[in-house]
């Protein structure tokens, strides 16, 4: 009696963990975005995005901690309104896509700060470089959508160093904002 | 004196050919140029105006050259009849490569749909984005295609030499003062 108890409650308590549902970033419905701003001479903000990704991410709101994301980017798909720019920006000054031609982050640990703040660690790779970095997260909402999907948003800052990531031309830090809306699988 | 004749350029071909020899060969030169200039060089934004405005004006000069070609008689060919074959083949040659150059460069600058600044005198609007990453594709055929019009130009000049020094022709002479003299061989 004791025993089954114990499985019972053991079983609530994986399939609690198992409540963590998987999304599929919105990328088809264009609800997330991958932007970048780098400081213009030091200036004015350059802002760009990239236009072509996808990711999945699961998230239980009972346990945010065990949340995970990964996403991929295709640097080729940089954008920052100007064809001259994007050209350069996609040479070997810069990304180099010829060469590099994928671009990713995965989450190796999410950190709850309460509060629908969240700590997501990862390791980012661009131009062939993988580095740790930090995403500040915040949830923005969950629920169901009017089309008997559900989905579930959150908005990111991070930051690194072009110089960081090997870049043959070095303008300094770039500030990623990401906004995400997944729809639960 | 500035038309042509059966054995003599005029006046107007000879200015148009080496106006354009002038323009092609500084062209090829500062477009090398100015793709590797620092950022933060003082000519970083002024080589890249002068090499669209001049190459448009080029454009422009070597449209009204191919109208003023055919409406004028073309003075016979000096030489064996396989020089006067291969003469005429990479004329017909420079001019294409010329206009495919044009075309390219064009793309290049278009491919966001803003238009290009020819000396702050007038814009030649843009039309617009025909195929994905066309501001890449066109730039990297504009890039060959002015190495090979430039070896093509140099063997059309090499050849000129030949005719003058070897053969001891008109070949040379002729496309510096019209030949007065008409009934000269």
């Amino acid at each position: 009696m004791k025993k089954t108890l114990i499985a019972a409650s053991l079983l609530a308590f994986t399939s609690g963990f198992a409540n963590a549902a998987d999304y599929v970033i919105d990328t088809k419905g264009a609800h997330a975005s991958i932007n970048f701003k780098v400081k213009h001479l030091g200036y004015s903000w350059l802002t760009g995005r990239f236009d072509d990704f996808s990711g999945t991410f699961s998230y239980d709101p009972a346990h945010p901690e065990a949340s995970k994301i990964s996403v991929t980017i295709d640097p080729e798909s940089v954008n920052s309104n100007h064809a001259e720019r994007d050209k350069h920006i996609r040479s070997g000054d810069f990304l180099d896509v010829s060469k590099y031609t994928n671009a990713s982050f995965t989450s190796t640990k999410i950190e709850d700060l309460g509060d629908g703040k969240l700590k997501v660690y990862g390791d980012f790779t661009l131009h062939g470089t993988t580095k740790p970095i930090v995403i500040n997260a915040e949830k923005i909402g969950e629920g169901d959508d009017p089309w008997g999907g559900y989905r579930a948003g959150f908005s990111g800052t991070t930051s690194f160093e072009m110089a960081d990531y090997g870049l043959k031309m070095n303008m300094g830090t770039v500030e990623m904002t990401l906004h995400i809306e997944g729809i639960k699988q | 004196m500035l038309t042509n004749t059966s054995n003599s350029y005029g006046w107007i071909a000879i200015a148009f050919h080496w106006l354009s020899a002038l323009a092609v060969f500084g062209l090829f030169a500062l477009g090398y140029w100015m793709v590797d200039l620092d950022y933060y060089s003082s000519w970083y934004k002024e080589a890249p105006h002068l090499h669209k405005s001049i190459g448009l004006l080029l454009a422009l000069l070597t449209l009204a050259r191919i109208g003023w070609k055919i409406k004028q008689t073309t003075p016979k060919g000096i030489g064996a009849k396989w020089e006067i074959a291969a003469a005429h083949f990479t004329h017909l040659a420079l001019y294409l490569l010329l206009l495919s150059i044009f075309l390219t460069g064009y793309l290049i600058s278009t491919a966001d749909g803003r238009g290009i600044d020819v000396f702050n005198w007038f814009t030649l609007p843009s039309s617009g984005e025909w195929v994905e990453h066309q501001e890449d594709i066109a730039g990297d055929i504009h890039r060959w295609l002015a190495y090979t019009v430039i070896g093509l130009a140099i063997l059309h000049a090499a050849a000129a030499i030949k005719h003058h020094v070897i053969s001891k022709d008109n070949t040379l002479k002729r496309m510096l003062t019209p030949t007065i003299n008409e009934d000269e061989e």
